[in-house]
């Protein structure tokens, strides 16, 4: 049994599973992450958009939980559950889809100024700085102002806003890794600049890039919610966790569960996302067990 | 005019007058100075010096892989098979890398990719110099591992799998795959113990007899250099001392350096015998001395030494010696050392 274990092949990533695996809190990230997700691919199944979450009912407006609304309805006397439900899917996917954005890009950007190295990596860099000089929140702000408000406009806005943190981390990777022999032992072996860096460099920077997207993706999940909370963001009635705390803010002393529970949406989806990313910096670092 | 002289040798790596500089901030680091050298096809040169000698440096300098900047080759030439390597365009060269010419590095431990399987490693060494499917080149990847003692049940596995030996034979796999013309094995055994040196060199002394591949060895350790060369070169700061057969410079050494080297070795017959090393240290190469670059540590050195650099003395027409001492061409009846 154990001899066939260990000739199994064990790659980068199996190992990090298998240090993840053990790790409870980062595994109950992933378990409220892997839940998000599913509730957001079946928030239709589970209420109907057009005919719950977004249909208003003035009759049943500011009611409490109850067995029938068990998160209570808003002012507009909607279901807050089917709009929370709802929420995950525009959080969710400004998240996912923003943070690939800042990946790519940060990635790609961060590769070349690492490997190439010189003036190119002075500019590069000091471009980076500029805008890292620049809060996040203020530079999604003015791309949206510039482009309008819609959920594609902010992923792309709050994935462009990020890109310079993924620069910084994967400049770091790859400066600490281009000095590795195996890289001189792949120019050795005749491997061409392009080949060296997508195949020989990045595959060994995937575990800080792995951990700083969870956490990216946590920082721009808040973002939307901030912006929506600024009137930025998503635009009614389109169902959005950060605008339905702006919108409780008028209820707060009567009518507090309109603010709790979209609240607590988002704090949970924050918390799993850095026990997720914790937990996976933690998993692909073995020095650190 | 050149290039066609040198196609008449049949040396298949002949480096001709070498010089290599690292421009820092802190001055120039003179690392390989006129160096002479020459390989004939299917034999083994041990190149033979100190920390710091500059031994990496003319490895990496045939490659073309010394790191410009701050590195600089500022003159001389390197002919491979007939052709100047320093005349070829960073594409040309890419196509002689690894399939003509190959390196294995000094220590296996990291330069092995730790994210791919040690048979995606291999295949892609054959992928890069041939047209063949993926799979092939697998399955030629697993022969390989199979030859070097590496069962193919194992080829899946990753580098951190492997122990220190069979990870430098998975890097000899790979230096092989492309079936290169001259091997450059950069201190092949430095990184491991005893008992695993004596396996790989075994093993590449099997392998130079099936595949009469060329090697240069580049080492300090004069045992690895007894076990597989039929030629040696001692190196010092850069330049070739001392360049004669195995059997030249193990029993008819004539300079101060290389008798010193023999010297620093234990007795293992007469363990009381201390040792003998070379005093001080290798030059600053920023700074190297003036006239014979061994002078200062020399305990043959005379006044002429420290003005003008030796020319080179033949005892026999292989076996040539730069040393003042044999000054005048009478270093054939001059005190051959037997040890």
């Amino acid at each position: 049994m154990q001899n066939k274990k260990r000739y199994r092949g064990q790659s980068q990533v199996y190992q990090i599973w298998y240090r993840f695996r053990h790790n409870k809190s980062a595994m109950l990230g992933l378990v409220i992450i892997s839940l998000l997700i599913l509730i957001a691919v079946f928030a239709d199944v589970l209420f109907s958009y057009d005919g719950i979450a977004i249909k208003q009912n003035i009759m049943e407006r500011l009611q409490a939980p109850s067995a029938a609304h068990p998160m209570g309805t808003d002012d507009y006397g909607r279901d807050i559950l089917a709009r929370v439900v709802h929420g995950s899917r525009i959080s969710l996917g400004i998240g996912f889809g923003g943070v690939a954005i800042a990946l790519f890009g940060g990635t790609i950007i961060g590769a070349i100024a690492g490997f190439y190295g010189g003036k190119v990596d002075m500019v590069v860099m000091r471009v980076t700085d500029i805008f890292m000089a620049i809060p996040n929140i203020l530079m999604a702000m003015i791309i949206v102002a510039v482009a309008g408000t819609s959920a594609v406009t902010i992923a792309i806005s709050l994935g462009i806003a990020a890109i310079p943190t993924f620069t910084r981390v994967a400049r770091g990777a790859v400066l600490t890794v281009r000095e590795m022999e195996y890289i001189e032992s792949a120019r050795a072996i005749g491997a061409k600049n392009s080949t060296i860096i997508s195949k020989h460099i990045l595959p060994n920077c995937f575990a800080p890039l792995l951990v700083q997207t969870t956490l990216s993706m946590a920082i721009i999940i808040l973002s939307v919610s901030g912006l929506s909370y600024l009137g930025m963001g998503i635009k009614a009635p389109i169902p959005e966790w950060g605008s339905m705390l702006s919108a409780s803010r008028a209820y707060l002393q009567g009518n507090s569960y309109m603010a709790i529970f979209p609240g607590l949406a988002i704090m949970l989806t924050i918390l799993a996302l850095n026990l997720l990313g914790d937990g996976l910096r933690d998993a692909s670092d073995p020095k650190l067990k | 005019m050149r290039e066609k002289e040198m196609l008449q040798t049949d040396n298949i790596l002949e480096i001709r007058d070498l010089f290599v500089e690292y421009r820092t901030f802190d001055g120039t680091v003179k690392a390989v100075n006129g160096l002479d050298l020459s390989l004939k096809a299917g034999m083994t040169l041990g190149l033979v010096g100190e920390t710091g000698a500059g031994k990496t440096t003319a490895g990496l300098a045939v490659m073309q892989l010394i790191q410009q900047p701050p590195g600089i080759i500022r003159g001389g030439s390197i002919y491979f098979n007939g052709e100047n390597l320093l005349k070829k365009s960073d594409r040309q060269m890419r196509a002689v890398r690894g399939s003509r010419i190959s390196m294995i590095f000094q220590d296996p431990m990291t330069s092995l990719n730790p994210v791919h399987s040690v048979q995606d490693q291999i295949a892609e060494v054959i992928g890069e110099h041939e047209k063949i499917k993926k799979s092939e080149a697998v399955i030629k990847a697993q022969e390989l591992l199979e030859m070097v003692g590496i069962p193919a049940a194992r080829s899946k596995e990753y580098p951190h799998q492997f122990s220190g030996g069979m990870k430098q034979r998975v890097v000899i796999a790979m230096a092989l795959a492309a079936n290169p013309n001259l091997l450059i094995a950069d201190e092949p055994t430095t990184a491991l113990d005893v008992t695993i040196q004596a396996q790989v060199l075994e093993m590449i002394k099997e392998l130079r007899r099936k595949y009469s591949t060329a090697m240069l060895i580049i080492t300090h350790d004069l045992g690895v250099v007894a076990e597989v060369c039929d030629a040696v070169s001692v190196i010092y700061a850069g330049h070739i001392v001392e360049h004669g057969t195995l059997e030249d410079v193990f029993d008819h050494n004539l300079h101060p350096y290389t008798q010193g080297l023999f010297d620093s070795l234990p007795n293992l017959q007469d363990r009381k015998v201390k040792l003998k090393p070379i005093k001080g240290l290798m030059p600053d190469p920023t700074d190297l001395p003036k006239g014979c670059v061994f002078h200062p540590r020399c305990k043959y050195s005379m006044p002429i030494c420290e003005t003008e650099k030796p020319a080179r003395a033949h005892r026999t027409d292989g076996h040539y010696v730069e040393c003042h001492l044999y000054d005048g061409g009478d270093v054939k009846k001059s005190k051959v050392r037997t040890t």
